[in-house]
């Protein structure tokens, strides 16, 4: 039996229950089955798991681009029944228009979303983003000229030109180099200081899960479930936060929980 | 546009009427069995103000069946590209539609609309050149990635604004590389009703007129005229290809 929550305040994102399936030329795929995630208003959530195990589709669910087929998704005390203009996204696949500058990439959401926003001051709030995440010089390019890496970051800048309430990113420092990714994590975290967001990360990097979240879910292998969930009980921001024995600590409990999803590890059945 | 790009094909045409004018030379052909350049040029003197009447009307109607194409084919395309049912539904009927040699076609239509010549030639031209166009819409959008789409439905973005911004510029390199083999076959389309159901106008008269008053040259000047105009309308569409869908050409240096 499947618990239904009317309304849920304390929480501004919600999951509760949640079981998905796609439809598949060889019957149906269950991807999700079972996922519980709550994530408090202000709050940072790291999503980790085994690769294909329903990370990406999770995602979907959050962005209203899909709907699950039992159980609920809240978003700001509401179900989910259609895609907010209050949600930011960056997709796993950084996707670019291709017949826009890179600039204009950035812009798009503003065209969409109502904004108060003055045509210049869009135009500044993108060249900020865009400078900020070390892509200055990039603004007039076209797509086509920039490295996996460098579309990663104009995507990430796409997701926060319109300041949503709600930042979902799907392994958004994937195609970084370790320096680049880490000058990265400090950026999120001055952006988050300076405009508040409540935040979703999918992320393959245990580090970097703990160095931006307050809050790490660990999902099992497909079809997942909530596995494990971590609270990262530290206000230290230093990058080198991630050389103290605490976090050497979280590391390894995360790490075997991974291997728990997996199958790798005898402790499998513990979880069920 | 470099020198480069003037001079070559110019210089190349040069050296092919050289060509031509050596071949017949050589053979010692006569000019009802194959006309030479030199032949031509008197051809044009003294029809030159035909050549500008009939290869107006010519032009006009080419110009008109091919926009009645581009408008219909899009139409059909947006309509096979969105749904899947109507894909099913109309791609055997395009196809064989598209099969029928629109040689058989023309005096039907000059039947059907006796009198209508300007209409029948437009008709023409749109039945032979709408095909292309059609089918690479619907390629182009039912092609559309859906992490394209994603990016706009996730900011709630509704179907037209999808449509407008992400839909239709992903299919124009599509859409014009169909645009340039329509823009021949319509031309084609217009000639073959001029030819065929000949009734006075355009250069397909000049040349059925050539033939009756067996003035080979003027038929050779004719079909020079027709090339000269398909080259013309040909780089109308690479130029319009260049400004709006220009970016799809990766820069090769
Ligand atoms: N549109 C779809 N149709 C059918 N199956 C799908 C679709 N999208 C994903 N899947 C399947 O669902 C499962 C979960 O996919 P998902 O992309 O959510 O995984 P993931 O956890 O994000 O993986 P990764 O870490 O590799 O990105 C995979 O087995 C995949 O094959
Ligand atoms: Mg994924």
């Amino acid at each position: 039996m499947v618990k239904r929550y009317e309304s849920v305040m304390e929480n501004l994102i919600d999951i509760r229950g949640v079981r998905h399936a796609y439809k598949t030329a060889s019957g149906p795929l269950p991807v999700l089955d079972g996922l519980d995630i709550s994530v408090p208003e202000g709050g940072f959530t790291a999503v980790v798991g085994p690769s294909g195990c329903g990370k990406s589709t999770l995602t979907k669910l959050i962005a209203g681009l899909l709907f699950p087929d039992d159980g609920d998704v809240f978003l700001q005390g509401k179900k989910v029944t259609s895609p907010r203009a209050t949600v930011g996204m960056a997709f796993q696949n950084p996707v670019m228009l291709e017949w826009r500058t890179v600039l204009k990439n950035v812009m798009l959401p503003l065209e969409i979303v109502p904004t108060q926003l003055s045509r210049t001051e869009q135009e500044d709030r993108a060249r900020y983003l865009l400078a900020l995440v070390g892509l200055e010089g990039f603004e007039d390019k076209r797509p086509s000229e920039l490295s996996g890496g460098m579309r990663q970051r104009a995507s990430l800048c796409r997701a926060l030109v319109h300041q949503p309430d709600v930042l979902i990113l799907d392994e958004p420092f994937g195609a970084l180099d370790a320096f680049t990714r880490e000058d990265l994590w400090q950026i999120m975290h001055q952006v988050k200081e300076k405009e508040p967001f409540t935040g979703v990360l999918i992320t393959h990097d245990l580090r970097e899960s703990i160095y931006l979240a307050d809050q790490v879910v660990v999902l099992s292998g497909r079809p997942a479930r909530t596995q494990f969930v971590l609270d990262v009980k530290t206000d230290n921001r230093d990058i080198e936060m991630l050389y103290t024995p605490q976090t050497a600590d979280m590391l390894s409990t995360l790490r075997k929980q991974i291997e728990i999803a997996q199958g790798r590890s005898p402790a499998a059945g513990d979880a069920t | 546009m470099t020198l480069r790009q003037i001079v070559v094909p110019t210089a190349a045409m040069i050296v092919f009427l050289i060509l031509w004018e050596a071949l017949v030379w050589v053979m010692g052909w006569p000019n009802y069995k194959m006309a030479s350049p030199s032949d031509l040029v008197p051809a044009y003197d003294r029809y030159w103000a035909l050549f500008l009447i009939y290869g107006w009307q010519t032009l006009w109607r080419t110009v008109v069946g091919l926009l009645l194409a581009v408008v219909v084919g899009t139409a059909i395309g947006m309509v096979m590209g969105f749904s899947r049912t109507m894909r099913d539904a109309l791609y055997p009927l395009l196809v064989g539609f598209n099969a029928i040699p629109k040689a058989t076609v023309v005096p039907i239509v000059a039947l059907m609309f006796v009198g209508a010549h300007d209409f029948n030639t437009i008709l023409i031209a749109f039945m032979i050149s709408f095909f292309p166009i059609a089918v690479s819409v619907s390629i182009g959008l039912s092609t559309l990635e859906p992490e394209y789409r994603d990016i706009l439905k996730s900011l709630g973005a509704s179907q037209t604004t999808i449509f407008w911004k992400i839909a239709l510029p992903k299919t124009l390199p599509e859409f014009f590389g169909a645009l340039k083999v329509s823009v021949t076959l319509a031309f084609i389309g217009t000639n073959l009703m001029e030819i065929v159901s000949p009734h006075g106008r355009g250069l397909g008269h000049l040349f059925d007129s050539g033939k009756t008053n067996s003035d080979y040259p003027l038929m050779f000047a004719v079909l020079i005229a027709l090339g000269f105009l398909g080259i013309v309308l040909y780089y109308v569409v690479v130029a319009l290809e260049k400004i709006f869908a220009g970016w799809a050409e990766r820069s090769t240096d």
